[in-house]
């Protein structure tokens, strides 16, 4: 059987007065309302898509953020160092090997916000097919 | 020739001493007022006639309303939701002040590095807060990488703790450096005019192209700080 929303869709001439009177028809948009509803509160819960993907990641873009990563490491690793040589007297020594760990948190920041191709941070974005259960899983948690 | 760097001076338009502080109403502190006025009036004008079919105004309102609602939802999840209200403010004052910056004789409050940070700052050891309400002591497991064995933990533990430090400096330093950088460009481009008399229609094209350009940036920075936010507040609700 065709419903009758069909029936007005196909009417040959297309005229609104087409539709049967006789059945109390609601416009389509209402009729159909409830399944819209539930549609979108389906996708209230979507998996959590973590990783920053609609990111546009212009040459230039991409070139700055990697620099601003880098560099930022770096002067906050120099300043903890500088901060707690302060604090306990050992002048070059901290700043010394804060360099170095800052200097490799730099590294590290670039690293994940290059091999991931978004502004994702932490092990989110990690490469390696875990992630996906991670996502099958919190997806799972947030049916209820 | 005109400074291109005299238009990120701060004047003080009211003296207000506090104790030793100095708490002037400077001129930065009128254009912050200007933006959240400007956002304030967007909005409540806009959808002051909450018509089912929205007029142009309405539907500029409920457009970035989805915008960052969508941003939310996509990239923190359903549990964001509740924090949305704050990250919408802080994607509208972001917009509204780079894009009032923007106009002649207007001062940019967002390329001044003080800003930003405090706006960084704030998102920081706001998203820092929930992660340790959140989760307690199990917070600190964050900075210990799954699956590493245990005698690397004295050197990755510091390197994480640095770079977990470094979040809201690059968050706060991005925003202001594109803002700045963009400013300065501008303005040594139209020194150039005054200096070439008829010679000056190059650099007006180039202002032209560059103010296009400085338009993208200012609602892209903005986004950039916004979907920021939503991925380090992911991280605080979630901790991988």
């Amino acid at each position: 059987m065709v419903p009758a929303v069909f029936a007005v869709a196909t009417a040959p001439d297309g005229r609104f007065d087409a539709i049967p009177m006789d059945e109390g028809n609601h416009p389509p948009s209402l009729n159909d309302l409830d399944a819209r509803l539930r549609k979108a509160r389906g996708k209230a819960h979507p998996a959590n898509a973590a990783e920053g993907k609609d990111v546009p990641a212009g040459g230039w873009g991409q070139a700055m953020r990697v620099g601003l990563e880098l560099v930022s490491g770096l002067a906050v690793g120099v300043g903890i160092g500088w901060l707690l040589d302060e604090w306990l007297g050992t002048r070059p020594w901290l700043m010394v090997v804060f360099f170095f760990l800052g200097a490799g948190a730099g590294m590290l920041n670039v690293y994940r916000s290059v091999s991931n191709l978004g502004y994702g941070v932490g092990y989110g974005g990690a490469p390696a097919g875990d992630d996906t259960e991670g996502a099958e899983k919190e997806k799972e948690d947030d049916k209820p | 020739m005109a400074k291109p760097l005299e238009q990120f001076e701060i004047k003080t338009l009211v003296d207000i001493p506090l104790g030793g502080l100095d708490a002037s109403f400077t001129n930065a502190s009128a254009f912050m007022v200007i933006s959240v006025a400007a956002v304030t009036l967007f909005l409540t004008v806009g959808m002051r006639r909450r018509a089912l079919v929205p007029g142009r105004w309405q539907s500029m309102a409920e457009l970035s309303y989805q915008f960052v609602a969508q941003l939310v939802r996509e990239n923190v999840g359903t549990e964001g939701r509740q924090y949305f209200p704050f990250i919408f403010t802080l994607f509208m004052f972001i917009l509204f002040s780079n894009m009032i910056g923007l106009i002649p004789y207007a001062f940019t409050v967002t390329s001044h590095i003080i800003v930003t940070f405090a706006l960084a700052l704030v998102v920081f050891l706001g998203v820092t807060l929930i992660a340790l309400i959140k989760h307690r002591l199990r917070f600190f497991s964050f900075f210990m990488p799954p699956g590493v064995p245990l005698y690397m933990a004295p050197l990755l533990v510091p390197i994480e703790i640095i770079s977990y430090l470094a979040r809201p400096v690059t968050l706060g330093l991005r925003l202001f450096a594109n803002m700045m950088a963009g400013h300065t460009m501008l303005k040594v481009f139209a020194g150039f005019i005054v200096v070439l008399g008829i010679g000056g229609i190059a650099p007006i094209a180039a202002i032209v192209l560059l103010y296009g350009l400085e338009v993208i940036v200012a609602v892209l920075q903005a986004y950039v700080f916004t979907i920021l936010t939503c991925l380090y507040l992911h991280d605080a609700l979630h901790l991988h």
